[in-house]
């Protein structure tokens, strides 16, 4: 026996969203600007290391925008899971004193996320073209498969943020995978130099599924593959199905082990 | 007519489990499934309240009143018996629940009305008379941290009032508010039963009970000692208390 909440989610998510987005950036004197010095940074690095120290695939000349092809994805996925895992304990006075509707909250944590993860495909189109690269109708795709990701990261919070209420150590464990997770996504190495047997880890990673697919299109200008769009497609939904299964078995508790 | 409010032999209790909750201890009580002592905060409470009345819940600290509310927010669920609520319900459960520092004052109005379901229409339109009603418009645009209480609890106030409830549950808030801003509060307390509105309303004030409330409830750890007219079951709290 749930209470019905007859609010309006559209608006709800939106102001869920700004709030979120003027806590982190209205102490900052930098504001926006830390959401693109971050990945340059760490373009900046890894290209010096891997472009010219160490080369370890992709053409030497693009090779930033190969780098800032893995950098977004994979920090979008970091950053989103992690704020969206502890999202229901950190926001500990609305799930115990206001009655908005759980799912809210995990979901308005990641999406939040996406106005970084904005912010940084605008760095990386602008590079893209910067480094002499091309738009092509390919682009189109982005959308396409950056809805499916966010949709499967909103799967993993909805998950992850009711377990992290009965298991605090959830988020530790979390960090740690994502930190392996770093070496099993192709960020500053192609794909092309994975050996044979390897490289069903990766087809089936949906976070290298989109590093891959972001370079199938924007730097060799072709439409990713088929099998990668319907291998993200499941990973969404089966995310999203058992993130909200968890989630609404777990939920009816969560007032008293907060 | 259906009742506003109705508590049907409702119990409610919690585990001691001293704070722990990580990955050991959910190892240890998976091998072991040991009984842990049990709380009862609610032990068989019935009540109902029809549209239009108002209750006030009088009794010592972990009598049970916030628990009432809570349940009756539809925050968390009875063990055993059944709660039927009819109406929309807002609640003003804690001094600035929902609100955040570093927000402003109108930043925090939209965020609060959003999640007490009010519309962006219905947000935009009574913003005004929300920021009027709680008189601190000449902060309306600084960061909450700068409020005093009083201030963040008219805002908070003004905004609940705004959202327009049939069912209004408000925990032992009032008090931080001056006393012009209470006597408007009670004003808009009375108008707002005046038009057929629900109202519970726990307070240590038997006097303010006794103002607003028809009836009253008074708990003693977990149960209920007494209920009726209100000014009844305030004496009687009071003989005994004295």
């Amino acid at each position: 026996m749930e209470r019905r909440w007859g609010g309006d989610y559209v608006f709800l998510f939106e102001n869920l969203i700004l709030k979120d987005f003027r806590i982190r950036y209205r102490n900052m004197s930098l504001g926006i600007l830390w959401s693109l010095i971050n990945p340059l940074v760490m373009m900046t690095v890894l290209s010096l290391i891997f472009g010219r120290v160490l080369p370890g695939g992709g053409d030497r000349r693009t090779y930033p925008v190969f780098v800032l092809c893995g950098l977004v994805p994979f920090n979008f996925f970091v950053g989103a899971l992690m704020t969206g895992a502890t999202s229901i304990v950190d926001n500990a006075g609305l799930i115990k004193r206001v009655l908005v509707p759980r799912e809210v909250v995990p979901i308005a944590a990641v999406l939040s996320n996406c106005v970084h993860l904005l912010i940084q495909i605008a760095l990386l189109l602008v590079l893209t073209l910067a480094f002499g690269l091309r738009p092509n109708v390919y682009w189109l795709w982005l959308p396409v498969i950056w809805s499916l990701y966010v949709a499967f990261v909103c799967g993993l919070a909805l998950g992850s943020s009711a377990i992290n209420v009965y298991i605090r150590d959830t988020r530790y464990v979390l960090e740690s995978f994502t930190t392996v997770l770093f070496w099993l996504v192709p960020i500053f190495y192609s794909f092309s130099i994975i050996p044979q047997q390897y490289r069903d880890i990766y087809r089936f990673n949906p976070v290298s599924a989109l590093v891959m697919a972001m370079r199938d299109i924007l730097m060799d200008g072709v439409a990713p593959p088929g099998s990668l769009i319907r291998n993200l497609t499941i990973a969404a939904s089966v995310a999203l199905g058992l993130g909200l299964l968890i989630f609404r078995r777990l939920k009816p508790r969560f007032y008293e082990h907060i | 007519m259906p009742p506003a409010l109705r508590f049907d032999h409702v119990t409610k209790t919690f585990v001691h489990h001293a704070g722990q909750m990580l990955l050991r201890e959910r190892l240890i009580e998976m091998m072991r499934p040991s009984h842990k002592s049990r709380f009862e905060a609610l032990k068989d409470v019935s009540f109902e309240l029809a549209p239009g009345e108002s209750l006030g819940l009088i009794g010592a600290n972990g009598a049970g009143k916030s628990t009432i509310l809570n349940l009756a927010t539809g925050l968390a669920q009875p063990d055993h018996g059944s709660i039927t609520v009819n109406g929309r319900v807002t609640a003003l459960l804690e001094l600035g629940a929902g609100f955040h520092p570093d927000l402003t004052g109108a930043e925090n109005v939209r965020v609060n009305a959003a999640m007490m379901g009010m519309s962006r229409r219905q947000t935009v339109e009574r913003f005004e008379e929300i920021v009027d009603f709680s008189g601190v418009r000449e902060f309306i645009n600084e960061p909450l941290r700068v409020y005093s209480a009083g201030m963040s609890m008219r805002l908070a106030f003004s905004v609940a009032i705004a959202a327009d409830p049939e069912l209004l549950l408000i925990d032992e808030v009032l008090g931080v508010g001056d006393q012009g801003f209470y006597a408007r509060c009670l004003e808009k307390i009375r108008s707002f039963q005046a038009g057929g509105k629900t109202i519970v309303l726990a307070s240590h004030s038997a006097e303010l009970i006794t103002m607003l409330c028809q009836k009253a409830l008074w708990m003693d750890r977990g149960q209920v000692k007494m209920q009726g007219p209100a000014a009844e079951v305030v004496e009687a709290y009071r003989a005994k208390g004295a």
